[in-house]
């Protein structure tokens, strides 16, 4: 783990603030004048987790650049809840691009500021895993290689949510979208293919590449406020439920993002140049039907014609990325 | 709309998009009763004073526990802390230690001379209180604060009845006790030593009290019938444990017979062991039914005190030289009661004390209209009050379990009533909260934090001296402990649902004013519902 989490006082680093903590220590949501880059009014669904990860990161992004900030926007859910005309929730110099070329406005917004000798003004990216993972990858790519001076976080929701949810290349194995039926002997979507975006932006050898989840808001905003202290091109890829997407309860969505860290199912690191230097480890480790069965998305695999051979196969998913990773306390990572 | 369509909107218009009409239930702020609350027999409010603790201010968190209990340093070493039992902690790791916290503040305020505030105004009333125990003391102190004239009729020569004379030193060190009572005279009540009471009515005639407040306590050993040759060396367990704090220590000899299975047994057996002798505990059922409480069973068979289980005395024959006496071996029915055998036993036994309990002296209520008694102790109402006006009562002599802690919440509710009957009205206590249980927690944001472990003196001075047992905690580990506190229903300021709203639609009004929400706005999610770590917040239906 990077940043140094307070070990007690009642609860820690684990709350968003704590009275018992001084105001330095404490984090930027805590805060009374916080960013607030996503105003209140926007339209995303109830417990909506994109809309709550995109006020962390921006808010953090913004305490760290002193309010100096320009964010472009892929098209997608974050886009469309956000800005319907003639209303925006934005708080913060914000442009919307086409579906695609997120990457490529930012790195031009960049390649602007650095003519313009603004190099207080630094430049975020952001967009949907559709837009980043499938539509916009090339352009991502684009920006990896050159090292352009853009932080890119993507919201990970793992499919097409403002369309109706249909299958993108972030779309976990067994889930059920609309694109992906639970039919067949293979219900849901397929397994082995997919892409693992980190793990190919690490493969760019960039300076900072990052996973974090809305469930641990102090370790999200730590690696926020550590890319905004880099330059070149850096990537943050961001666990965020979708209760409408996943058939989860409203509530639930920070839940279901912990347990998705607490099972291994979605390995929480951060690699510089290519090279993993930390892992938020498990705290409780859980089986993963634990992360399943409130989804409806992996309905299928349980009840009356249950699955159990898929679920050992996701099962074996996390365990690998536990066992990858070093994501338990008691094993050792060579990397780390 | 001057902008041009779909070139730039104006930053943070979504105002104007009212989401919180998509709402069916929404989500409110409230407090519930945490488990130690509704635990504590003397009311007091733990998690309140916990919180101040939490923090570091120590003199704050003595100020909120005083409201309800004046005698916290006693009460962190003599309770059996019910509150502990029902922590919701106790499901996560181990319960938070409440006793030990509050003995340290306890300490710490006779250590640092800190007093109670005095009353605002005097109220012109007049109150005796019978009886200088923990009820008693309880009932003058809170009356004192409520600004009513008090005086105490103590009949013995000391203060602090069954806190004195029936717990043992090494359980509660006398000059912690002194200064707890001291600093309630401080207040202006007045205490007046061998004062025994002989008839109620007459002495509130006398000294022009307006109310009385009856907590005599029970202090006449229960007997029971043992055939024996000379009768002299049978004794009872009270009077055993009143004479420690005389001149003259009772003469027991070497075994000593302890009869009975409850706290007073253990207190007696303990007390002789220190004093060099060899006691022997017999009890006709088992320990799992003994009414003792186990880690006193425990501690007294660590000090190396014999127990005899499922046993009762038939006879015994001591004389000036010892003797012995005849014990007859029960067994357990169905119901588990315990049934003779048929099977005896011999013990050597130089003397035999009687633990069987202890009945109230009610001499001084002869004649009084409108009391009733039954099976000795005194009746009263939901409001402490006899049947007859302007008597209250309270402590071991009314029906109750028999603890200084239950005394103590006798006294403060007494004085409640008492004070709201001498102006003329009723104490309507207001409702309480719902209990907060362990559901609806979110046990997630709490640090891994074992309990304190308290220390306990070494066994040898435990067999040889009345030194107190079980030590306090000191300043950083008091904190520890106080930090361990879930501050179940009550918030705490941890800004979570602030933070976790996806709808920025939660307002944060600054240190100490807690949150509100911005229902034009709250969606009805409920994340803030799940993610409040003390149960606070709670989802209801909108009227639609």
């Amino acid at each position: 783990m990077g940043f140094q989490p307070v070990k007690f006082y009642q609860t820690g680093t684990y709350t968003v603030g704590n009275r018992l903590l001084a105001a330095d220590e404490s984090s930027v949501q805590a805060g009374e004048h916080r960013a607030n880059a996503i105003n209140s009014g926007h339209r995303a669904c109830q417990g909506c987790g994109e809309a709550l990860g995109a006020r962390y990161a921006i808010d953090a992004a913004m305490a760290e650049s002193k309010g100096q900030l320009i964010a472009a926007n892929a098209t997608g859910c974050l886009e469309v809840f956000s800005t319907p005309y003639p209303e925006s929730s934005w708080q913060v110099p914000w442009i919307h691009s086409v579906f695609g070329n997120a990457a490529a406005v930012a790195t031009g917004i960049a390649a602007a500021m650095k003519v313009k000798g603004r190099q207080d003004v630094r430049v975020v990216a952001q967009g949907g895993d559709g837009g980043t993972t499938d539509i916009g990858f090339g352009c991502l790519s684009g920006m990896f290689e050159r090292n352009d001076d853009v932080l890119y976080i993507c919201y990970d929701n793992e499919a097409y949510m403002n369309t109706g949810v249909q299958r993108s290349s972030a779309t976990p194995p067994a889930a059920r979208t609309a694109t992906t039926m639970p039919v067949g002997p293979e219900p849901g979507n397929v397994f082995g293919q997919g892409k693992n975006v980190p793990e190919i932006a690490m493969a760019h050898g960039i300076p900072y590449v990052a996973t974090a989840t809305v469930a641990d808001l102090r370790d999200l905003e730590y690696k926020v406020r550590k890319a905004m202290n880099m330059h070149g091109a850096r990537y943050l890829h961001l666990f965020v439920p979708c209760p409408l997407g996943w058939g989860t309860a409203s509530h639930d969505t920070i839940r279901i993002a912990r347990l998705a860290k607490e099972t291994g199912m979605f390995p929480v690191f951060e690699a510089e140049h290519g090279e993993v230097t930390g892992v938020l480890k498990i705290r409780h480790k859980v089986p993963i039907e634990e992360y399943l069965k409130p989804q409806k998305r992996f309905a299928h695999l349980f009840g009356k014609h249950a699955h159990p051979e898929t679920v050992a196969r996701l099962q074996a998913i996390a365990d690998r990325n536990i066992r990858k990773y070093g994501l338990l306390e008691a094993e050792e990572f060579e990397n780390v | 709309m001057s902008e041009p369509f779909a070139i730039t909107l104006k930053p943070g218009t979504s105002l104007t998009n009212l989401t919180g009409t998509w709402r069916t239930e929404r989500p409110v702020y409230l407090d519930r009763l945490p488990p130690c609350n509704n635990a504590c027999p003397a009311g007091e409010n733990i998690q309140g004073w916990l919180f101040h603790a939490e923090s570091g201010d120590y003199e704050q968190a003595w100020r909120v526990l005083v409201q309800d209990n004046p005698l916290p340093a006693v009460m962190g070493r003599v309770c059996y802390h019910p509150c502990e039992t029902s922590c919701n902690r106790g499901q996560l790791d181990q319960a938070v230690g409440i006793n030990s916290v509050e003995r340290f503040l306890g300490d710490e305020a006779i250590k640092r001379g800190w007093k109670f505030d005095a009353p605002a105004s005097a109220s012109g009333k007049k109150v005796l209180v019978v009886g200088a125990g923990p009820s008693g003391l309880s009932a003058a102190y809170h009356l004192a604060r409520m600004g009513h004239k008090v005086e105490i009729h103590e009949a013995g020569p000391l203060s602090g009845g069954m806190m004195r004379f029936g717990i043992p030193k090494y359980r509660l060190p006398r000059e912690v006790l002194d200064a707890e009572v001291q600093r309630i005279l401080d207040l202006g009540v007045t205490l007046k030593f061998n004062a025994k009471v002989a008839n109620i009515e007459q002495s509130m005639k006398q000294g022009g009290f307006d109310a009385s407040f009856l907590a005599v306590g029970a202090h006449i050993g229960k007997r029971t019938m043992i055939p024996a040759g000379d009768a002299a060396h049978i004794v009872d367990a009270v009077s055993v444990l009143r004479s420690m704090e005389g001149e003259d220590k009772p003469m027991l000899g070497r075994k000593v017979v302890v009869y009975g299975g409850g706290n007073t047994a253990i207190d007696v057996a303990r007390t002789v062991k220190r004093m060099g002798a060899e006691p022997i505990i017999v009890y006709r059922r088992t320990r799992d039914r003994a009414p003792a409480h186990d880690f006193e069973i425990e501690e007294a068979l660590q000090e190396g005190v014999m127990i005899k289980w499922l046993s009762t005395i038939k006879q015994a024959d001591i004389g000036k030289d010892g003797g012995e006496i005849t014990v007859e071996k029960m067994q357990l029915d169905d119901k588990g009661f315990p049934q003779p055998t048929g099977e005896f036993e011999k013990l050597e036994a130089d003397s035999v004390v009687l633990a069987l309990g202890q009945d109230v002296d009610l001499s001084l209520l002869e004649g009084v209209k409108g009391l009733e008694i039954k099976d000795g102790t005194v009746q009263v109402g939901t409001n402490m009050m006899t049947g007859h006006p302007g008597i209250f009562a309270g402590g071991d002599m009314v029906p109750s379990e028999r603890t200084v802690t239950v005394a103590v919440g006798h006294g403060k509710k007494a004085a409640r009533h008492i004070d709201a009957w001498l102006h003329g009205s009723e104490d309507k206590p207001s409702p309480k909260h719902e209990l907060v249980t362990y559901d609806k927690l979110n046990p997630w944001y709490y640090s891994d934090a074992d309990k304190t472990v308290r220390p306990m003196l070494d066994i040898i001075r435990r067999q040889t001296s009345f030194d107190e047992v079980q030590g306090g905690l000191d300043e950083t580990n008091a904190l520890f402990e106080a930090r361990r506190c879930l501050s179940c229903g009550n918030c705490f300021e941890c800004d979570n649902c602030y933070g976790v709203c996806p709808d920025n639609a939660v307002i944060k009004l600054g240190p100490g004013r807690r949150f509100k929400f911005n229902y034009d706005y709250c969606k009805g999610c409920g994340i803030c519902v799940s993610e409040c770590p003390c149960g606070a917040i709670k989802m209801v239906p909108e009227d639609i």
